[in-house]
């Protein structure tokens, strides 16, 4: 069937009827709609409760962070307490904004582990979160959780995190791999 | 203001005021301190006016707004006006210099210059002026010379269609404003400020804007005529942020910037003291006179004449907060114009409705006239 020449119809065409070309109407309910809002957002406030979407940081966090969001790294542990980290730098020389510093320790008790981290310290103003230092390290040894830390203060060096707060990751499980069984002293603390 | 610093000289310091010859110098001083304390007034309303907008866009929009500095972030515009007075005051190399630096100040003292005849409270203005409402009109226009001026030494593209959009604007709305205007001026018989208040009531009935239909119509022409001139949403073309980045104080930085900003937020606080005044029943409230309160059942409340006038000027803001809040309303919730709009609307709608408005009042207030035609 040959159907005859149709005016194409686009989404965008004007479609105002009379009643919204005359403008005044329209203003009003415009400006009935922001005063609605205006006013539960204020009943809101006055009532005690919240009349923002927006989260009011940093004294709130956001709720709906992803679960695979980088947050903030964690420094994962052995069973005993320890850092999983033997100091390999591997991170710091693949991080591309070079914010990670480690200053590495010698225990010669350790056979295994010679090598432990005595600075372990990353820098958020510039950390870019591409997670490259979790790829790169061969122990397993850094990870990136979900939360996100507490930074925001009035002096720049607060956006340091060291070993203290890294290794402040407490889950219940997979704290890390189990190792093999092999010749490692244990460093009395 | 002159009466009073005669009755100190008399009284307080037993001087004739006629032939001593410091009375020139307390004058002076007189009218500098009334000065100083305007601008001062009026800095701190334009800036409380800012935090107040601010505040109210962000719960329009589901937003906190402003609430560090201060209870609730009341003290915002003096961090903001600190930062501003630090920042590094850059003119163009390529601007008109002398007429670049003077532009800010145009537009300042336009706006400030209205508050010498605003009515906050009973022979609570520092003049009485006959002609107040003219003289408001008029030193208005001052604020277009610095805009264009603004525009064009700016030397700047924005700038200058800032500014040509601006002139055309103010230039077209300010005929039907000043057609409209005449409306009150009509019904109260008078350009005196003051005059122009004692001729409505305390109770709603009795302001202008709901007496009669025509003062009424006029509420809402002089509202819209004000918003165009005062570049406000929907007409804010001179300074449209999506287009021209700020329009003609795009290249301002500093406190000349400041003082822009300052000037738009002294400018609504204007339009609301106008409005009350021509609409709004001014300073009166309902029972109240000069001496106290009235009730109708016989009860009187004998006030002092200082609490008379603070109580007047109380109301006098509380009514000028309320039409800042309903354009602060009206400039969330409109889209913009678009040039060509704004000015058919000016010519081919507001001119001749405003005409028609005061043409119906003056046969109507004509055919009430006693006495001989």
């Amino acid at each position: 069937v040959k159907v005859a020449y149709e005016r194409k119809r686009y989404w965008n065409e004007p479609t105002l009827t009379l009643w919204e070309r005359s403008y005044l109407p329209e203003i009003v309910r415009g400006l009935v709609v922001t005063s609605g809002v205006f006013l539960r957002n204020m009943g809101r406030w006055i009532s005690g409760r919240k009349g923002a979407l927006t989260t009011y940081y940093p004294e709130e966090q956001r709720a709906d962070f992803a679960p695979i969001n980088r947050g903030k790294h964690v420094l994962t542990q052995r069973p005993d307490g320890r850092p999983q980290c033997i100091a390999c730098n591997m991170c710091a020389t693949v991080c591309p904004a070079k914010v990670i510093e480690i200053e590495a320790g010698f225990d010669p008790d350790d056979v295994a582990h010679p090598k432990f981290p005595v600075r372990f310290e990353i820098d958020y103003s510039r950390c870019i979160f591409c997670g490259l230092c979790v790829e790169a390290c061969p122990e397993d040894a850094i990870r990136m959780a979900r939360e996100i830390p507490s930074l925001p203060s009035a002096n720049r060096h607060q956006m340091w995190l060291g070993l203290d707060e890294l290794l402040a990751w407490n889950p219940q499980k997979d704290v890390a791999k189990p190792y093999p069984p092999g010749p490692t002293t244990r460093r009395t603390p | 203001m002159k009466e009073l610093i005669d009755r100190i000289i008399i009284q307080q310091l037993g001087h004739d005021p006629q032939s001593w010859p410091l009375t020139q110098a307390l004058y002076l001083l007189g009218m500098l301190l009334v000065g100083m304390v305007l601008t001062t007034f009026g800095a701190v309303f334009a800036g409380l006016l800012s935090w107040w907008e601010r505040r109210i866009a962000a719960r329009i929009q589901s937003r906190i707004g402003p609430n560090r500095v201060g209870p609730q972030g009341v003290l915002q515009f003096i961090a903001d006006a600190l930062k501003l007075i630090l920042k590094e005051d850059l003119i163009p190399s390529d601007s008109d210099h002398i007429l670049f630096r003077i532009a800010p100040y145009f537009v300042m003292t336009g706006f400030i210059l209205t508050f010498v005849v605003l009515p906050f409270g009973y022979r609570l203005s520092p003049t009485n002026m006959n002609v107040g409402l003219f003289y408001v009109v008029s030193i208005t226009a001052l604020v277009v010379v610095g805009i264009l001026i603004s525009g064009w030494s700016s030397n700047s593209k924005w700038s200058l269609f800032g500014g040509i959009r601006a002139a055309a604007q103010v230039v077209s709305y300010e005929i039907p404003a000043g057609t409209v205007i005449l409306v009150p001026i009509l019904m109260a018989g008078s350009l005196n400020m003051h005059e122009i208040i004692r001729a409505q009531g305390g109770a709603p009935w009795d302001w202008f804007m709901f007496q009669t239909p025509w003062g009424y119509a006029s509420f809402f022409i002089l509202f819209v005529a004000m918003l165009a001139e005062g570049n406000r949403t929907p007409f804010d073309l001179p300074e449209a942020e999506s287009e021209l980045i700020a329009g003609y104080y795009t290249e301002y930085t500093s406190m000349k910037m400041g003082l822009f900003m300052f000037a738009e937020f002294i400018e609504i606080a204007i339009i609301g003291a106008l409005f009350t005044t021509l609409f709004l029943g001014g300073y009166n409230l309902p029972y109240m006179s000069d001496a106290g309160f009235a009730f109708p059942g016989g009860t009187t409340v004998a006030l002092p004449h200082v609490a008379v006038v603070l109580i007047q000027l109380v109301t006098f803001l509380v009514k000028v907060m309320l039409v800042c809040s309903f354009q602060i309303l009206i400039r969330w919730s409109l889209p913009r114009f678009r040039y060509d709009q704004v000015l058919r609307f000016a010519w081919k709608f507001m001119l001749p409705v405003a005409l028609a408005n005061l043409t119906l009042t003056a046969i109507v207030l004509w055919s009430h006239l006693k006495g001989p035609m």
